[in-house]
């Protein structure tokens, strides 16, 4: 190993230092307590925990929401971001400002609104009810609270890949006789794929884990409507700290496992990006072989 | 080619592209426009006097000071954190940088909910300090200072997030020159360093303050909802809609949408001053690359 490096700027033992401490005491700590809990029950025991009847099915609800709300994320996301970079349309900067509305309003807030608007006698429920469509505390309210809390991170993660675009590589596909449909199948989709599954993830990762918004809509019926925070706060209302943990550090450990997802992700993103690496795929392709 | 025909090629039908536009801000009028009316809507239906008698009850007004003091008190504690880890990470090479940034992020793929249950393991009764706390006489959960704790706890990446990346941009060749120039450590933070991340800054705390007075599950999870005690503007939201005291609810509830709102304007400005200053620094770079 190289000598110690001399370095120029102080003060790298003190900002490391204190980060590391700061960071051991309020965040891996407390990690570690609950993990420490939990051992307490013993693997078995948090399995049987975990896939008890009303878990497993507030387990399914959570994530089986999440996902859809997700998905339409991902579809309208890419809408919105492609109309927001390329259409040039009255108002747009307000537009713009305004998707970010999720991230600034309190899920409380979000959530008592959205059952209003979505109740049997709300501006929203009023029309979609007659139809044989019930949405407030039913399951589907709580994808719709789910879509609001995570709406902004596909179209926040895909600006940029758009944007970054050159509408020379569109130009080059076109003036090759490709129609419009093809361009964007064949060059960009590809191109922004990466980002709107990084979007995609990160929305659904923040959404497994919401509690504010979802509880006002939901209706909260054991085994129908039931999420696995709320869950894990009735455990803890009747005093069954075990099985609270026991939920939370699943929960936790399926986190960890969506944030290492995320992180894949991102470096392939960046990867991709570094290497043009579509166009070796694409001379492979026109020379027969498969990559 | 003709110009003409290549901008067709490269463009959407003007068919294609009304009908995007229609679907993209539709969607954003249904999920975020209307609600966000329907806040305002809600909580002036009886009448601007019955609203701003419910803004005026004590436990109401206690709830808005509560979400100010927690904000106040978990944003010093961010800031210091958020410098000192971006300087550490952005200015100097060590082993293990890689997994310390995904620790940072960590809080965020935490449930707010697990956010709450850790403090509670820990300083809850039935938990590892609660006999020593009760036996000290000291509160944690059910009490402010746990709910300033899970506070600190989902706040924990905001400011990092923002400078690391920014002050990796910068480089470290400025520092270096006041140092070199004989500036003490102080002298070159305050004089060079922070006037160089300060929009970055700016902007983290923004969105940590948003997020502090906001936040909902790791709040609820240790306060015990003790009203006109532990009850922030969030959670007295919640009482408030399940008493069925609907223009309460609402009215407290356009608070927290007027600062969101106040948020993302205060956000917007900071962007565009963040990214004028970009374009500043790269326009007097130009003429020595080329």
């Amino acid at each position: 190993m190289a000598a110690k490096p001399h370095r120029l700027l102080p003060g790298f033992g003190l900002a490391l230092g204190y980060t590391l401490v700061y960071l051991s005491l309020l965040i891996l700590l407390p990690l570690g307590g609950l993990v420490l809990k939990s051992a307490e029950l013993g693997f078995g025991q948090i399995l049987d925990i975990a896939l008890g009847e009303r878990s497993l099915a507030a387990f399914r609800v959570t994530f089986g929401a999440s996902f859809l709300a997700a998905a339409i994320n991902a579809f309208f996301g890419l809408i919105v971001a492609w109309v927001l970079v390329r259409y040039p349309f009255p108002g747009k900067r307000f537009v713009d400002a305004l998707v970010d509305l999720p991230f600034a309003l309190p899920t409380a807030v979000a959530g008592i609104t959205l059952a209003t608007l979505y109740a049997g006698n709300g501006w929203l429920g009023r029309h979609i009810e007659p139809l044989g469509i019930k949405v407030a505390y039913t399951p589907l309210g709580i994808v719709v609270a789910l879509t609001f809390i995570t709406l902004p991170f596909v179209v926040r993660t895909l600006q940029p890949v758009i944007e970054d675009i050159e509408t020379e590589v569109e130009e080059a596909a076109a003036s090759l006789g490709a129609s419009r449909w093809q361009t964007f199948v064949k060059v960009i989709f590809p191109a922004i794929f990466p980002a709107l599954l990084t979007g995609f993830a990160l929305a659904f990762a923040r959404a497994v884990g919401e509690y504010g918004s979802v509880i006002f809509i939901a209706g909260n019926l054991p085994l129908i409507s039931e999420i696995t925070p709320l869950l894990i706060i009735s455990k803890l209302e009747q005093y069954d700290v075990l099985g609270a943990t026991a939920l939370a550090v699943v929960m936790l450990g399926l986190s960890f496992v969506l944030l290492l997802a995320v992180n894949l992700l991102q470096w392939w993103t960046a990867n991709r990006h570094n290497n043009a690496e579509p166009l070796e795929v694409a001379a492979g392709k026109a020379s027969g072989v498969s990559t | 080619m003709s110009a003409n025909k290549l901008t067709r090629a490269t463009q959407e039908p003007v068919w294609v592209r009304y009908g995007l536009m229609t679907i993209g801000l539709g969607f954003l009028f249904f999920f975020l426009g209307l609600p966000l009316v329907a806040v305002f809507v809600e909580a002036l239906a009886q009448g601007l006097p019955l609203y701003l008698e419910a803004l005026a009850e004590p436990e109401t007004r206690s709830a808005i000071w509560l979400t100010i003091v927690i904000a106040l008190a978990v944003l010093p504690f961010n800031i210091l954190f958020g410098v000192a880890a971006a300087w550490a990470i952005a200015k100097f090479d060590f082993k293990g940088k890689s997994l310390l940034i995904t620790l940072i992020d960590l809080p965020f793929a935490v449930s707010p909910v697990v956010a709450g249950l850790i403090f509670i393991l820990l300083f809850g009764s039935q938990g590892t300090f609660g006999p020593w706390l009760a036996a000290h006489d000291v509160k944690i959960i059910f009490a402010v200072p746990g709910m300033i704790l899970a506070t600190l706890f989902i706040t924990f990446p905001f400011i990092a997030r923002e400078l690391i990346p920014l002050m990796q941009a910068q480089g470290k060749d400025e520092e270096e020159a006041a140092v070199s120039l004989g500036a003490s450590g102080w002298q070159m933070f305050w004089r060079v360093t922070l006037p160089n991340i300060k929009w970055g800054l700016l902007y983290g705390v923004i969105l940590a303050n948003a997020r502090a007075m906001g936040e909902f599950g790791a709040v609820s999870v240790v306060s015990g909802h003790i009203r006109g005690e532990t009850n922030t503007l969030p959670l007295h939201v919640e009482i408030l809609y399940n008493e069925y005291n609907a223009i309460g609810a609402f009215a407290a509830a356009s608070i927290l949408a007027l600062l969101a709102l106040v948020t993302l304007v205060a956000k917007t400005i900071v962007e565009w001053r963040m990214k004028k200053e970009t374009e500043m620094l790269n326009t007097v770079l130009a003429p020595e690359k080329t």
